[in-house]
């Protein structure tokens, strides 16, 4: 609604936004004296090298904290687990679902996770390698759990419960005579 | 795969430990069961039909049951079933209300209320010398306005006050030598006579030779036990003669009639006259006659009925009178037909059957009905589904709550006679099937699962009495042809075992009967004598089982006798032993097939056999009582039994163990008779194949009746504990120790193990067992266990108690390993406590409220769906009933209304629909603005 407004109303006027100051094409106008473009030009490259310099620092700053916030995952992870118990039902098998499939999904979008922090000058490798150690350190933990609620084939028994009985080579039959 | 059977597993014990009982609502009765009530073969009968009141017939029959039925209709009012020890000898009316039944050879006399059945009274009549029993009830002999009624049993002649059963006199007869053969009272005499012989000397009071009378006297001649005024009827092979005694013991032929079946006690129903009625068969017609006797003046009554000749003869007849509108005499008579039914006769036509030969059940087996065929009518469907849509709406009203009260009748209406459940064709979940039954008349009947109605049956004429087989009784039915390949265009058949008379080598008959349509495919005999029968695990091309079946002379004949048949069975001949157990003399012997019979005939289908080891139990200390087996068509599931902290128990399971349980010879008696000192019961499990003894042990001061049943790799038995006082149960479980190494997860998963491989019983696999008892309350006639289509589900026992009720009871309770303190993980693996008594929960009762009187057996048939079974119940009853012994968990529940699911779709998909569409509109005129 608000939207079709805004659309309703920009139909009745226009401003023209254009700033054309900077554009060569409003050069016809000659620059007052005392006023050197090259040096505003130069002070403003140095300005962006500081500027990003400092944006290099901030995304590997940034990109740390990101690596490491599947730590704090982790530990509202093991929280949950060790509240849902050592028993099978639908909390704890939601919970171990969940606690497996976080870690793996998060592994798969490495990238993109660290794609606004992509930098010629920034190493991403570091944070990079946190990342997916807290993140296996995440499915370790989910795996562990599998195996606590005894859902993983670790034991003989799990190989040899549905084995059918072994066929006998003799037969017999018989009885008490019949009446 | 494993694992998610774990999950699986681990989701049903949660749910099964969640429940115990599997109770079922007052609403649910009739929907999967159906309970048949029975009499059995009429013995007696005595018409009660006065003017007032409704009119009865009082019987009592071979099955030991005194029954009051309806005349109009053949329902039954009240029943009594006496024990199968007390055979009822003679019934009779007193003072017009009140049912006189001797039974136990005149030892026991009862009374009944007519009308309700109650019992009034019941008095012991104690003798020194087993004599015949009889019983007369005088009409008009008072003692102190009290009517006696007179009994000779035991020797002894005894008047019994009508009203209370008191013993008013006694006499003994029998020390003078009298034997007593009828009680003769005159009207208005105070003097019974007692007519009986003395010795033998005066045994024959007129002697006329029968040849005088009757000039074609190949045949031997026998008195027919009717009772009648002055005449006898003799009956010369198949023609029946009336023989007047005339005055100075002159005797004259009344008359002679042929192809005469049965003859009806006189019937004294005017001053000094007497009806007789009289069966004669012609072609598929009988012929009822009722003559008046004694002057023999023309016939009453003539009627001709038109017989199904499914029911053979008629046995037994009796009549009654009545007085018509236009005050002439009409008959009823109620006849009794070879294959036990009863059926009454009036005004020439049948007014109502009974098919009690269902009281009296040998033997049961299942036959699959036919694959449903593709070709069903539009009309029909169209029919169907309306009929479908319109159960559901009353099933969602009802839900809904929104049922009216005769919409809740038509609701139940249609849940109990739902045409689905007693179609002829085969289901998805395997529910419908035909129980094909064995009566003791050697009628076969296939019974529907869905309704329990008779699909046919079948007299069968290989033991019908005949010239080459005088008395031929039935023995047992198998499967014979289970087609699979063929399911389409081939019939299943059993196979039906018989026997010429009562002794083991007396020559047996065999027949085959096709399952769907009723019909005997071949039959055979006599043959040689049958001792056993062995169902071979191996079918020859047209999916026939082998059969072995061994004669009294320790001889193997192979059936079917075909040349495939006996190219398989070569191939396994040297795997293939045999066991007897000679009960009387204690042992147990094993034997091995040789070669072909040494015969004058050869005959390559016989086969010798010869010993190969015995067991012999000292006869001072042990005696045979009960042998138990594992049945033939179990199916186990696993071999692994896991058990807590994921350890693996390796079951042993072998189809080659017998239960055997022996007593001290002291201890055969009844319960009490002796000690407990002097008693104990010992048990025994022995592999058959070599006659090893894997178990044994001794239970002191404990006696039968043993009653035992083995599955999978468990045997559960039930006896009395004589030093407790009560009933035990007792369960041995038998494990492979030998496997038990199988520990490696990586051999495993590599496949590398001997877990799949054949063995053998020549091996000697080390085995260990456990074993528990319990107290159990009831005692019990028949024990059998739940068994389904893969073995997956839990097991159930089911205990006919002494109640002829069938109960049903957790394995889980019959468990080696409870203890009294199970630790977390055996809790949770569903152990339960240990008690010293195995609890009875009375919701868990499969019959619920009804009784199978005089149950014999409980046979349990496994449904295609796996987490049900099929439960039959025989005796003079029938019960059938469908078991979940882990409730159902494979399929929605039969009260789970599909119109709410789908009105709940078809709502939702609406509602998707028009918001879409309205969402459009708006989107459409928000552009246009």
């Amino acid at each position: 609604m608000e939207k079709g407004k805004g659309v309703m109303v920009g139909r009745r006027w226009a401003v023209d936004f254009t700033d054309n100051s900077t554009t060569p094409s409003s050069r016809d106008i000659p620059d007052p004296p005392g006023f050197t473009r090259a040096s505003h030009d130069q002070d403003d490259s140095t300005l962006s090298r500081q500027k990003k310099g400092a944006e290099a620092n901030w995304k590997v700053q940034k990109a740390w904290e990101v690596a490491q916030a599947p730590f704090k995952n982790l530990l509202m992870m093991g929280f949950m687990m060790w509240m849902a118990g050592s028993t099978v039902h639908l909390f704890s098998i939601g919970i171990t679902f969940s606690a497996l499939w976080q870690p793996i999904s998060a592994l798969q979008g490495v990238g993109k996770v660290f794609e606004p922090y992509k930098d010629s000058k920034v190493d991403l490798l570091g944070p990079k390698l946190l990342f997916i150690a807290l993140n296996l350190g995440g499915l370790a933990l989910g795996v562990w759990k599998l195996n606590t609620l005894g859902l993983l084939p670790t034991h003989a028994s799990d190989w040899v419960s549905s084995l059918s009985p072994a066929q006998e080579v003799e037969y017999s039959g018989g009885g008490i005579p019949l009446h | 795969m494993a694992m998610a059977i774990r999950v699986f597993l681990l989701l049903l014990l949660f749910l099964s430990s969640s429940n115990l009982t599997f109770s079922l609502f007052e609403d649910q009765v009739g929907l999967m069961d159906w309970h048949q009530q029975y009499i059995g073969k009429v013995k007696h009968a005595v018409f009660h039909t006065q003017k007032a009141g409704r009119k009865r017939v009082v019987v009592s029959t071979e099955e030991n049951v005194v029954a009051s039925l309806d005349l109009r209709h053949g329902e039954i009012f009240w029943r009594h079933v006496l024990g199968t020890n007390d055979a009822i000898d003679e019934i009779d009316i007193a003072l017009g209300k009140y049912v006189i039944a001797l039974s136990s050879e005149g030892s026991i006399l009862r009374a009944w209320n007519l009308p309700d059945g109650q019992m009034v009274w019941e008095s012991f009549l104690p003798g020194s010398k087993p004599s015949k029993a009889l019983l007369s009830i005088p009409t008009n002999l008072k003692v102190d306005k009290d009517h006696v009624i007179l009994i000779y049993s035991n020797g002894c002649l005894h008047a019994v006050s009508s009203i209370d059963g008191e013993v008013l006199w006694k006499k003994e007869l029998a020390t003078e030598g009298i034997e007593v053969q009828q009680l003769i009272h005159p009207l208005g005499s105070d003097i019974i006579y007692a007519v009986g012989f003395v010795g033998m000397e005066k045994l024959l009071i007129h002697q006329t030779h029968v040849s005088d009378l009757f000039q074609d006297s190949s045949a031997t001649a026998v008195i027919l036990p009717s009772k009648l005024m002055g005449m006898v009827a003799l009956k010369i092979s198949s023609t029946i003669i009336f023989i007047k005694v005339a005055d100075a013991g002159k005797l004259e032929v009344v008359d002679k009639i042929d192809h005469a079946a049965a003859v009806s006690d006189g019937l004294s129903f005017l001053e000094g006259q007497q009806a007789l009625a009289l069966v004669q068969h012609g072609g598929s017609k009988i012929h009822l006659t009722v003559k008046l006797g004694p002057d023999w003046s023309g016939d009453l009554l003539k009627e001709s009925f038109e017989m199904d000749h499914q029911r053979g003869v008629v046995h037994k007849v009796f009549i009654n009178n009545y007085i018509r509108t236009d005050r002439s005499h009409g008959f009823r008579a109620l006849i009794v037909m070879e294959d036990h039914s009863l059926l009454l006769l009036q005004q020439g036509e049948v007014v109502w059957s009974r098919e009690d030969g269902l009281a009296s059940i040998i033997d049961v087996t299942t036959s699959e009905l036919p694959v449903e065929e593709n070709g069903v009518s539009v009309a029909k469907v169209e029919h169907n589904l309306f009929e479908w849509l319109k159960g559901h709406i009353l099933k969602l009203k009802g839900t809904l709550m929104l049922a009216s009260p005769e919409d809740v009748v038509a609701i139940q209406r249609i849940r109990l006679k739902s045409s689905e459940k007693s179609k002829m064709t085969r289901d998805r979940n395997g529910f419908r099937k035909l129980l094909i039954v064995l009566s003791k008349a050697g009628k076969l009947f296939a019974l529907h699962t869905g309704d329990g109605r008779i699909v046919w049956s079948l007299l069968l004429h290989t033991l019908h009495k005949s010239e080459a087989c005088e008395n031929p009784t039935g023995v047992n039915v198998y499967q014979w042809q289970v087609p699979h390949h063929h399911a389409m265009d081939e019939n299943p058949s059993i196979l039906v075992v018989g026997r010429c008379g009562h002794s083991l080598d007396a020559p047996g008959i065999l027949s085959i009967v096709d399952t769907y349509t009723g019909n005997e495919l071949n039959s055979l005999g006599p043959v040689h004598s049958i001792v056993q029968i062995i169902p071979l695990p191996f079918t020859d091309p047209t999916e026939q089982r082998l059969h072995l079946l061994m004669d009294a002379g320790l001889r193997a004949h192979l059936y079917p006798r075909t040349p495939e048949a006996i190219g398989i069975f070569q191939r396994e001949f040297a795997n293939i032993y045999w066991y007897s157990i000679e009960a009387d003399n204690g042992i147990i012997r094993g034997h091995v097939l040789k070669n072909n019979c040494f015969l004058e005939v050869a005959d390559e289908f016989c086969f010798e056999t010869k010993a190969l080891w015995s067991i012999v139990f000292p006869s001072e200390s042990e005696k045979i009582i009960a042998t138990v087996t594992r049945k033939l068509n179990e199916v186990v599931h696993t071999q692994a039994k896991v058990i807590t902290d994921q350890e693996v128990m390796y079951k042993y399971v072998s189809k080659n163990l017998l239960f055997v349980a022996t007593v001290a010879p002291k201890a055969v008696g009844e319960i009490g008779s002796v000690t407990p000192d002097e008693s104990w019961l010992v048990v025994y499990l022995i592999d058959t194949i070599t006659g090893r003894i894997l178990h044994r042990l001794t239970h002191h001061g404990s006696q039968g009746p043993v009653h035992a049943v083995f599955s999978e790799n468990w045997v559960v038995y039930h006896y009395f504990n004589l030093r407790a006082h009560r009933y035990e149960m007792s369960v041995i479980e038998i494990y492979d120790q030998s496997r038990a190494d199988n520990k490696d997860v990586l051999n495993l998963i590599l496949g590398k193990h001997n877990l799949t491989s054949p063995i053998s019983s020549y091996s000697r696999p080390e085995v260990i067992t456990k074993s528990q008892s319990y107290f159990f309350t009831h005692s019990v006639k028949t024990i059998a266990v739940t068994s389904t289509a893969k073995g997956i589900t839990s097991k159930q026992l089911l205990i006919g108690t002494i109640g002829d009720q069938v109960l049903a009871l957790d394995k889980r309770f019959l468990d080696p390993r409870r203890s009294i303190n199970p630790t977390q993980a055996e809790k949770e693996e569903g152990i339960i406590p240990l008690t010293d008594s195995l609890p009875i929960i009375p919701q868990s009762y499969v019959t619920h409220a009804l009784q199978v009187e005089g149950l014999r057996g409980i046979v349990t048939v496994p449904a295609k769906l796996e987490s049900t079974t099929l439960v039959f119940s025989y005796g003079v009853d029938l019960y059938f009933t469908q078991l979940a012994p882990s409730r159902t968990y494979d399929s929605l529940t039969e009260d789970f209304s599909y119109a709410l699911l789908l009105i709940t779709i078809v709502a939702l998909v609406v509602a998707i629909f028009v918001t879409w569409v309205l969402s459009e509109r708006k989107e459409l005129q928000e552009k246009w603005r």
